[in-house]
């Protein structure tokens, strides 16, 4: 591609790479119904992020994101724990643990950049994503974790699906719900904290709910959703980093959920099972048919009354 | 007043009116939907701005309103469409924050409008943005502001305390009576766009998210009543408030994220020490319930 320095293509194949394991294991959470449980953790990553950069003292991407998984897991483990020990629903636990634990990262975040040589560090790039800042070394960690999660998606297809849809009959079948949902939430994680340097924490849930959601609009079935939102997600990751490629400094992760965005409305419209052109010709169909009989049904009527 | 007390006055502001909207938020499982309001105002904020090129508050309330209820809006047309409400309220946010960070990040950069600001707040330049009152007094506009926002609200939940009541504990109940639901939903979407965005421009976003939920959530465990549970939760902004500036002072760190910080304490030790549903009560008490 012309234009583009060989970091930036380093940069791009990992965002695709990212956006479609962001995309498979959002069909995960949708079908879980926990879209928003990614938003709370990746808000809840942050502190951990900081942490890492301060244990290491310069930005080693590893002990980053062992840090920001290690963090997301405590806010996962405090939601779990606050929805099954009081009287508090999960929408409201999950509210508390992203703006509390985003506070405390904002907290340390100050504390941090006023240490010397953090300002050049880019953790600002950690809120809302900067691709450009990666380096080739980011990369090739960021790619080998995502294809990871890819695998452990596409390599149990069938236990995925059975868990999803029927988990008390997987159960019956020996597969262990708590185990498919442990692997569940440290695909979640995993995919989350690759994701957070390149998106940024605020806007990584995006890249995981709104490629599941526009899938949704064109198929029933199982697998072509994963399949259309992998692409989806990954076309989003690819269109929005070239976008965010060139213009000076644009923050990348924005780009990313615009493109994201358009795809959903695309689909939205022209989706080819649950769109709404197809929906709306559904309808007329229904209405004529709906239409004809009773006019049958009048004429009847009208013909006993005059005879 | 001190710089300190002005902060700290600013803050409580904030506490009590987010205290009072936020139990009935969290009465009505609109918790998450506080989340998106509070991200998609800032799409409000940004057009007003490129609209009108001023950053006055009136034009700020006005374009966050309607990007609140356009939130809400959407939101329910796409449950409404299939889609299901968390994923809905996920793709329709995300959507209009990033829409309004791009509109910054390219349009407007450098000007008085900046994303770390809306994020993060600037509590630490409040007190010196001062407003002359007519009897001479002079205070920070932004105390000015959020004060006529918590009158407006006490007098919006006051006034119709007997229906948020009833909406919030018993929607079909409130719907069987004649009771306008609907217009009554919408009209309380409107008042956390209100609370958020006279919030937002002192204490940012985040903050807005933490004492909109967490002090709500924190009285909910001490409390049966709404009243009470009201009053608790802006009690518990307050005291937040004082804690989280004394920790930022200590630290010199960011005053807005030690705040929500706060919060998240004050949470902590509710639900860990609350007489009825807290943890070690949970532990003392017999595992067989007794029978009432």
């Amino acid at each position: 591609m012309t234009g583009l320095s060989p970091n930036a293509v380093w940069v791009l194949c990992s965002t695709l790479i990212l956006g479609t394991a962001s995309g498979i294991i959002g069909c995960f959470a949708y079908w879980k119904r926990q879209s928003l449980m990614s938003d709370a953790l990746s808000h809840a990553a942050l502190p951990g992020v900081i942490i890492g950069f301060v244990l290491v003292g310069e930005k080693h991407l590893p002990v980053m994101i062992g840090g920001a998984a290690i963090s997301a897991l405590v806010g996962a483990w405090f939601i779990h724990l606050i929805r099954s020990s009081s009287r508090i629903k999960e929408d409201a636990a999950m509210g508390i643990i992203l703006s509390v634990f985003f506070g405390f990262g904002i907290m340390l975040l100050s504390l941090v950049n006023r240490m010397a040589g953090a300002g050049q560090s880019g953790l600002d790039s950690f809120i809302f994503g900067q691709a450009a800042a990666m380096v080739v070394k980011d990369v090739r960690v960021m790619s080998g974790l995502a294809l990871f999660v890819l695998l452990i998606a596409l390599l149990a297809y069938k236990e995925w699906k059975l868990h999803l849809f029927d988990p008390a009959f997987a159960q019956g079948l020996g597969l262990s719900n708590r185990f498919m949902n442990s692997v569940y939430l440290m695909c979640l994680v995993l995919v989350i904290v690759i994701g957070i340097q390149a998106v940024g924490v605020i806007l990584m849930a995006a890249l995981l709910i709104i490629p599941a959601v526009s899938a949704r609009y064109w198929t029933h079935s199982f697998g072509w959703m994963l399949i259309l939102s992998a692409l989806f997600g990954g076309g989003s990751g690819a269109i929005g980093t070239l976008l965010s490629v060139y213009g000076k400094g644009w923050p990348t992760g924005p780009f990313i959920v615009i493109s994201a965005a358009c795809l959903f409305l695309i689909s939205l419209t022209l989706g080819s099972s649950k769109g709404l052109i197809i929906m709306a010709i559904q309808q007329y169909r229904q209405r004529r048919l709906l239409h004809q009989p009773r006019i049958r049904e009048q004429s009847a009527m009208e013909r006993g009354r005059s005879a | 007043m001190s710089y300190a007390g002005w902060i700290i006055l600013t803050a409580s502001l904030v506490g009590i009116s987010c205290g009072i909207v936020g139990s009935l938020l969290l009465l009505r499982r609109m918790a998450m939907m506080a989340d998106a309001i509070s991200h998609t105002v800032l799409l409000g904020i940004v057009t007003a701005y490129l609209l009108t090129r001023e950053l006055s508050g009136v034009h700020m309330l006005i374009g966050a309103v309607i990007a609140g209820l356009l939130t809400a809006l959407l939101v329910q047309w796409l449950h409404s469409m299939g889609v299901q409400q968390e994923a809905s309220i996920g793709v329709v946010f995300t959507s209009l924050f990033a829409i309004g960070v791009v509109l910054i990040a390219t349009r407007v950069g450098n000007a008085h409008l900046d994303v770390q600001h809306t994020l993060m707040g600037e509590i630490t330049f409040i007190p010196w943005e001062r407003v002359e009152l007519p009897w001479g007094a002079d205070i920070p506009e932004a105390v000015l502001m959020l004060s006529i926002v918590l009158v407006v609200i006490l007098a919006v939940v006051i006034g119709l305390y007997k229906e948020w009541k009833i909406t919030a504990f018993d929607p079909a109940l409130a719907a069987s009576l004649g009771l306008p639901v609907t217009l009554l939903h919408y009209v309380f979407v409107s008042m956390v766009s209100v609370t958020t965005v006279a919030s937002f421009d002192a204490v940012g976003a985040i903050l807005v998210v933490a004492m909109l939920i967490t002090p709500a959530a924190s009285a909910y465990l001490w409390t049966d009543r709404l009243a009470v549970m009201m009053a608790l939760s802006g009690l518990f902004g307050i005291l937040s408030a004082i804690s989280g500036y004394s920790i930022a002072v200590w630290l010199d760190t960011s005053i807005s994220g030690s705040m929500a910080f706060a919060t998240g304490l004050v949470f902590l030790l509710s639900l860990i020490a609350s007489p009825r549903h807290g943890l070690v009560a949970r532990l003392l008490r017999p595992s067989v319930p007794p029978s009432p």
